[in-house]
């Protein structure tokens, strides 16, 4: 890997610019907690950091991350057509109209999980390595065929998670996959680098004890957290309107993401919208103070 | 302490034709029973009946015997109609002998008082190395100590299942499911630094959590197996 001229094709990017993209995985076991809509702002907030950003949708069949990201009016041919060899990439990557630096990665509605075939999908991100700081892949949800390829070939996970027993529990159960069915455990190689981003947390329904607290989530799946994103109308909004909400820097939850991106590109920056520890829910199953 | 006193109690136990483990269809045939009702055969305790089988007269049979019922999820705890050296090689490999028993050894092992660990006792199955995992078991994976230890230094979560022949150690909080002395071994204990289990069992006896006494929840307990029953104390 160098030198341009040794490259495939480019269509992103100056002549001569080398990438080699990290690829990132959002995912979570369980469904609704919030994967794509996290998958749209990560992936929006590191393009507005200046970094060449692609976000893929793995949800074969129930296509969605087009939606958040407001542009399924635009799509023409999507991954699966790429990895049958029907379409080129550039033919199926939608490059975003707020910023110049993200590009969607629509999936197909009418197939289903099995037109991901691994070959094909390692062949698609390694051409869009090349072109790329980060490919940031939305895992549908659950432990199966899609979920598995969506997190195969991360460098990195974000575990997205919300603050109930249930979907702890399923994050700890991909967590478990990611160390032992992922490429890099595959290959012996560095463990993929997990990361817990806590979603829908609510500081008023953890103290009257409805949710659990980031402290028992933290405590349970023992990764580094990074980041909280409150519970917020705004969230449901910028879905319903295509906006990933890091577009609307003064809603909380658009604020949170980008604390997280910055997080995850290694600035430190505080957790907000985290209240001061109260009683864990555990204590108060289980009757001890 | 409770640690002397013996009481004697009635189970119904499995028993099976140990000639019949060299069948070609053996393992076949018990897979199938297993699996009509596999909730009933989960760690049942069998016996081996050695009649008409000489050819059980070392430990390693007798330890190959505990892995081909281990795989069908089946504990063997002991043996029957032992002539004495198989006795002696059964007690070797940590099983006990049932009567009848024609010729019976020196002690039947099920009436040895519970004595303090330095005294005299059958020895564990097979002293080897005991695994140490020192990642977070997480929920879905199964872990499993064969013939040894576990030693965890990490959390195990909630939906894991850790499994040992000997003894558990977990120095985190063990939320998942743990089960020692998987071979039958009534001396295995399990320790954790903090107590939040699913399940523990030791020798087939199992707690499961609304069983465990809300007392010794979040704590750094020990397990045992006293008279029988799961006996838990804070360390």
């Amino acid at each position: 890997m160098g030198t341009a001229g040794g490259r495939r094709h480019r269509f992103v990017g100056e002549e001569g610019e080398v990438y080699l993209a990290k690829i990132i995985v959002l995912t979570s076991g369980k469904g609704g907690v919030g994967k794509t809509t996290s998958a749209a702002a990560i992936a929006a907030g590191l393009a507005l950091r200046g970094k060449r950003t692609v976000v893929i949708d793995f949800d074969v069949g129930l296509r969605n991350l087009d939606l958040i990201m407001g542009c399924e009016r635009r799509v023409v041919f999507d991954f699966i057509n790429v990895i049958n060899g029907d379409a080129k990439l550039n033919q199926a990557l939608i490059k975003d109209k707020r910023n110049d630096n993200l590009y969607v990665f629509p999936t197909s509605q009418t197939r289903d999980k099995d037109a991901l075939k691994r070959d094909g999908v390692e062949r698609v991100l390694d051409e869009l390595k090349d072109n790329f700081d980060y490919i940031v892949c939305d895992s549908p949800a659950g432990i199966e065929h899609g979920a598995i390829t969506a997190l195969y070939f991360a460098d990195s996970a974000i575990i997205v998670t919300n603050p109930e027993v249930s979907s702890v529990r399923d994050s700890d159960r991909i967590i478990g996959i990611l160390a032992s069915k992922s490429r890099r455990a595959e290959h012996n190689l560095d463990p993929v680098e997990v990361h817990l981003l806590l979603t829908r947390y609510s500081t008023e329904r953890v103290k009257r004890g409805e949710m659990l607290s980031v402290e028992d989530v933290k405590e349970i799946l023992s990764i580094p957290l990074l980041g909280v994103i409150p519970e917020s109308e705004s969230v449901l909004r910028a879905s319903n309107t295509g906006t990933p909400v890091v577009f609307e820097p003064e809603s909380p939850a658009g604020r949170a993401y980008v604390d997280a991106v910055a997080r995850f590109v290694g600035e430190q920056r505080e957790m907000r919208f985290v209240q001061p520890e109260r009683r864990s829910i555990f204590r108060t199953f289980f009757g001890r103070a | 302490m409770a640690g002397n006193l013996v009481q004697g109690a009635l189970f119904t136990v499995m028993v099976m034709r140990a000639a019949q483990l060299r069948d070609p269809g053996f393992d076949a045939e018990l897979a199938e029973q297993v699996q009509r009702s596999p909730r009933f055969f989960l760690n049942a305790p069998v016996v081996l009946d050695l009649k008409g089988a000489a050819e059980f007269a070392g430990e390693t049979e007798f330890a190959e015997a505990k892995a081909i019922l281990r795989r069908h999820t089946l504990t063997l705890i002991g043996v029957q109609n032992a002539a004495p050296p198989q006795a002696d090689a059964a007690a070797a490999a940590g099983l006990a002998s049932f009567a009848p028993n024609a010729t019976q050894p020196s002690r039947p092992r099920l009436a040895e008082p519970a004595a303090p660990p330095q005294a005299q006792t059958i020895p564990p199955p097979a002293a080897a190395k005991s695994l140490l995992v020192t990642q977070p078991i997480r929920s879905g994976t199964q872990i499993y100590a064969r013939g040894t230890d576990l030693v965890v230094t990490a959390p195990v979560s909630a939906g894991a299942e850790i499994m040992a022949d000997g003894n558990i150690h977990v120095y985190a909080a063990l939320r998942g499911r743990a089960l020692a002395g998987t071979g039958g071994d009534n001396e295995a204990r399990i320790f954790c630094s903090r107590l939040e289990a699913e399940l523990v069992s030791i020798a087939g006896h199992y707690l499961v959590s609304d069983q465990i006494p809300a007392e010794h929840r979040g704590l750094a307990v020990q397990i045992a197996l006293v008279d029988d029953r799961l006996t838990i104390a804070q360390n």
